[in-house]
């Protein structure tokens, strides 16, 4: 049977929009079940906030499956919070104890602007994919899909990298704001297939350079891919950088050429 | 408005019907395209493939999401497969099979030409999604891995590890991104549908509110698409995604459009059981599992040993026993009723005795642990994550849960609703499941509807309006809506009464599930008529929302929702009601065989109902399109 925690110490940053400074407000959680989820907490929260008149605090959360990308919040300053290639929407209050004191944050990052209170504006990472992180491929126009066989092991190194919610947890967790593991995944998963030779250096040079313009620059401090609720590698972030170095040649070549 | 019910059937054999179509279709020529314009509501699958297709061909697309990126739509759950009759195993495949499995399947209660249609594009599907990338599974020769399903003796379902809904989504995604970064496609992120506007008994447009700043504003068209998702959510507890609700198509059904089979409700059998009363939803656990999972309970209800103490004598493999031929992939609905019945015998496991096991020790012992993580990996680490068990040596728990909804906006064989230039794709219309859709069905009827049908489709309905001037959002009856819409959002503000939109929600999911849920009874369906009004009256007078309707506002935005459930629980305890027999999920407990099988009654029931909004959903007018089995005999469904 379930266990109940006692006596949470939640602090959590409450902003009433983008011009606003924001500040930290206290709440104490008197009882929650162990078997209740993180968001199932704050929904208790929530609750317990309308019923004395007051604003909830507003989060993104959808799928509540880990699959959708929707929830993000810094817990005690870990994006997603403690456990381990698990986003915010799975963690379990079974991961702390009574007494514990909680620290929530939205994500912090320049690229990703404050709406209210933990939510963000994460459309960058739109642009990002809408740059090139595509094959192109009009309907009706594709080949039987056995003509083309792919390794297996190519196809799970691309189903690893392609595995990415686009949550923002790499970002959030980044100490320079910036989001090479995000863009990353995007090109190993379509740069390793067969179908994705044909556009393989314009996408690369495309992404990263509308990433450029958003994000922070890496410099390999790692954090990323501890954040990460998918555990995806940053030797996603290797294959870029030798991508986009060799982009950078080969798409001056075709300039030339034309 | 009157309502015709014309299903546009082509005439012709059941295998030409598509092909002469399209031969027939009126076109829109490639210069003529941008002149018409198109508004997509809705991202999933469905959404976002008809919306980069069409922006692709040269319409002028308008795309609306409730969510922060056309990513998150709820697509991107769906774990197991999706299917296709490609009969790459050369295990006797095809077309026709794939048909009749989705028929019988749906408990002949679909129309034959659209499914037809949809098992005829399915491999389309998996050709183009190859081609965009999607990383399907694959034999170490490269080429396609199968897996089977409930319902189907064949293996043609697809998949990309336990994530396929997410693979095709990003697929559909990255096509639509494509097409917003050419700027073919304006994309509004965070703004939800309230209202389909009508003119001259067309569809003109919608209205939508921004949910950042409330502000609601009107969009004219030529023709509108609905790919909004089920009304899952009715139950409150269920294993959609938080936000999904019956908004959009409800709003559609009130200014005329009809709204089919309601009661056709899935339970799917495989999800982790209730286990706290603050839980939220409830998760899924592929059906897949059932490929290697055997289910069982104790024959004993006073069992208290842990499971790997229970011998094989006293084990109850439920599944296997009573469905010999297909044992553990029965369809969906055949496996929850017999979960149900032994939980409610009392055979129930777990803390509560809410849940049946699904057991994997013979799949580790005869395969190993490595070919069972390879092919289950992350679904037993999600279940570890939920339950706190480990699945590799504890069996799993699971319990039906409300996952999927079959009924929905009526639509022609064109996906057009009976209102003009509105149409409704994937999970949000009626069209192709019946009364229950087979497992790896609903990823396919969303692309191919998407992909393969509207494309094709909404040219023959745009052709003839060539340089015809449409309603603008000046017009008046846009006015008419925006001005209600406001009101209506302003309205929950100011009723500052004591509950929130969410103990209502519980309140009308109770209701729901005890009454219309997995097995329902003329009494208790009537029990629910006359509980929901007088509940919806108390959500009028006592429905609390802090803040204002002019800011980011959850709480309102719920409370929109709310209200939307509750009018369309009302309709679907009517037409379950109504609707005197049995047939896949809908089952009433007076109809039944001695076996405690669905009993259909073809000579009554074998037709779509398709309810007409009067103002008040108890008083909703029913009408119905009779279904004709030309190519496959009706026949009592048995999986024994």
């Amino acid at each position: 049977m379930s266990n109940h925690l006692k006596n949470l110490k939640l602090k959590i940053w409450r902003q009433s929009g983008p011009t606003d400074s924001g500040h930290f407000e206290n709440y104490v959680m008197d009882e929650i079940s162990d078997e209740a989820s993180f968001l199932e907490m704050l929904d208790v929260l929530n609750e317990g906030l309308i019923g004395e008149n007051k604003l909830p605090v507003v989060f993104d959360h959808d799928c509540r499956e880990g699959i959708c990308g929707t929830c993000s919040l810094m817990i005690n300053g870990q994006a997603h919070g403690p456990e381990r290639s698990t986003a915010t929407c799975q963690l379990h209050m079974r991961k702390f104890k009574s007494g514990d004191e909680i620290v929530i944050e939205p994500w912090r990052a320049s690229a990703f602007p404050i709406i209210k209170d933990l939510m963000v504006d994460r459309s960058a990472f739109d642009r990002i994919i809408e740059s090139g992180g595509f094959i192109t491929a009009p309907t009706g126009g594709a080949p039987d899909a056995n003509l083309i066989p792919i390794p297996k092991t190519v196809a799970d190194a691309a189903m690893d990298a392609s595995q990415c919610i686009g949550c923002g947890a790499c970002v959030a967790a980044c100490p320079n704001g910036a989001a090479n593991l995000f863009t990353g995944a995007k090109i190993a998963h379509l740069n390793l297939l067969p179908q994705g030779q044909a556009e393989r250096f314009k996408r690369t040079e495309a992404m990263v350079e509308t990433m450029d313009e958003y994000f922070g620059s890496c410099t390999n401090h790692g954090e990323c891919e501890a954040a990460c609720p998918k555990e995806i590698s940053i030797d996603v972030i290797a294959l870029m950088n030798k991508d986009y170095r060799q982009s950078k040649l080969k798409n001056r070549k075709e300039i030339s050429r034309t | 408005m009157t309502i015709t019910f014309n299903s546009k059937i082509p005439a012709g054999a059941i295998g030409d019907k598509w092909a002469t179509y399209k031969e027939d279709a009126k076109l829109v020529a490639p210069g003529n395209k941008r002149k018409f314009k198109v508004i997509v509501v809705g991202t999933g699958l469905a959404g976002a493939s008809a919306a980069a297709t069409m922006a692709e061909l040269g319409y002028q697309v308008d795309v609306f999401t409730f969510h922060d990126s056309p990513r998150r739509a709820h697509s991107i759950a769906a774990q197991g497969g999706i299917n296709a009759a490609k009969n790459y195993q050369g295990d006797g495949d095809s077309v026709h099979r794939l048909f009749y499995d989705t028929i019988k399947g749906g408990d002949f209660r679909s129309r034959e030409s659209n499914v037809h249609r949809l098992a005829e594009v399915s491999v389309n599907i998996i050709d183009q999604m190859v081609a965009q990338g999607v990383p399907f599974a694959r034999e170490y020769g490269g080429l396609l891995d199968n897996r089977s399903f409930g319902g189907a003796q064949v293996s043609r379902t697809f998949y990309a590890r336990g994530q396929t809904g997410q693979q095709l989504l990003l697929g559909a995604y990255q096509q639509l991104a494509r097409q917003i970064g050419l700027g073919n496609v304006r994309m509004f992120n965070r703004t939800e549908l309230v209202d389909v506007v009508t003119v001259d008994d067309r569809c003109a447009g919608i209205v939508t509110r921004d949910l950042v700043n409330g502000e609601v504003v009107s969009h004219a068209a030529h023709a509108v698409v609905m790919a909004t998702g089920g009304y899952g959510n009715v139950f409150y507890l269920s294993t959609n995604a938080m936000a999904c609700n019956v908004t959009a198509a409800w709003r559609a059904h009130r200014k005329g459009a009809a709204f089919a089979n309601p009661c056709y409700t899935q339970i799917h059998p495989t999800c982790i059981p209730q286990s706290d009363p603050t839980q939220s939803k409830l998760t899924l656990m592929s059906e897949s599992l059932r490929n290697d999972g055997r289910v069982w309970v104790p024959t004993n209800a006073d069992e208290s040993r842990s499971a790997d103490q229970v011998p094989e004598a006293e084990r109850d493999y439920i599944l296997e026993r009573l469905y010999p031929s297909y044992g553990n992939l029965a369809p969906r609905d055949v496996s929850s009723r017999a979960a149900k019945r032994a939980v409610d015998a009392g055979l129930g496991v777990g803390p509560l005795k809410n849940g049946v096991y699904l057991d994997f020790s013979d799949a580790v012992n005869r395969l190993g642990k490595d070919v069972v993580e390879e092919r289950y990996g992350n679904l037993f680490q999600m279940y570890e994550r939920i339950a706190g068990e480990n699945p590799y040596d504890v069996p799993m728990r699971i319990y039906p849960a409300t996952h999927y909804t079959m009924g929905g906006l009526w639509v022609d064989y064109e996906l057009m609703t009976n209102i003009p230039g509105l149409y409704a794709a994937g999970e949000a219309n009626f069209s192709d499941h019946g009364a229950n859709r087979l497992g790896a069905s609903a990823l396919m009827q969303g692309l191919a509807d998407g992909y393969f049908v509207l494309p094709y489709t909404i040219g023959n309905y745009l052709a003839p309006m060539l340089n015809k001037p449409i309603p603008g959002t000046d017009h008046p009856a846009f006015k008419e809506a925006e001005l209600a819409a406001a009101a209506r959002y302003q309205g929950y503000v100011d009723i500052k009464g004591s509950r929130s939109p969410d103990y209502f929600h519980r309140e009308v999911g109770r209701i729901i599930w005890d009454y219309c849920g997995m097995e329902r009874t003329q009494q208790g369906l009537e029990k629910a008529l006359s509980e929901l009004p007088a509940l919806y009256e108390e959500f009028q007078k006592d429905l609390r929302v802090t803040g204002d309707a002019e800011s980011m506002n959850q709480t309102l935005e719920k409370a929109g929702r709310v209200d939307d459930f509750f009018q369309l629980g009302m309709l679907m305890c009517r037409d379950a009601l109504e609707r005197e027999e049995s047939c896949g999920g809908h089952f009433r407990a007076e109809y039944q065989t001695d076996e405690g099988e669905a009993l259909r009654n073809d000579e009554d029931f074998a037709h779509v109902a398709a309810w007409e909004w009067t103002g008040d959903p108890t008083k909703s007018v029913r009408h119905s399109e009779e279904l004709n089995f030309e190519a496959i005999h009706l026949a009592t469904r048995s999986y024994k």
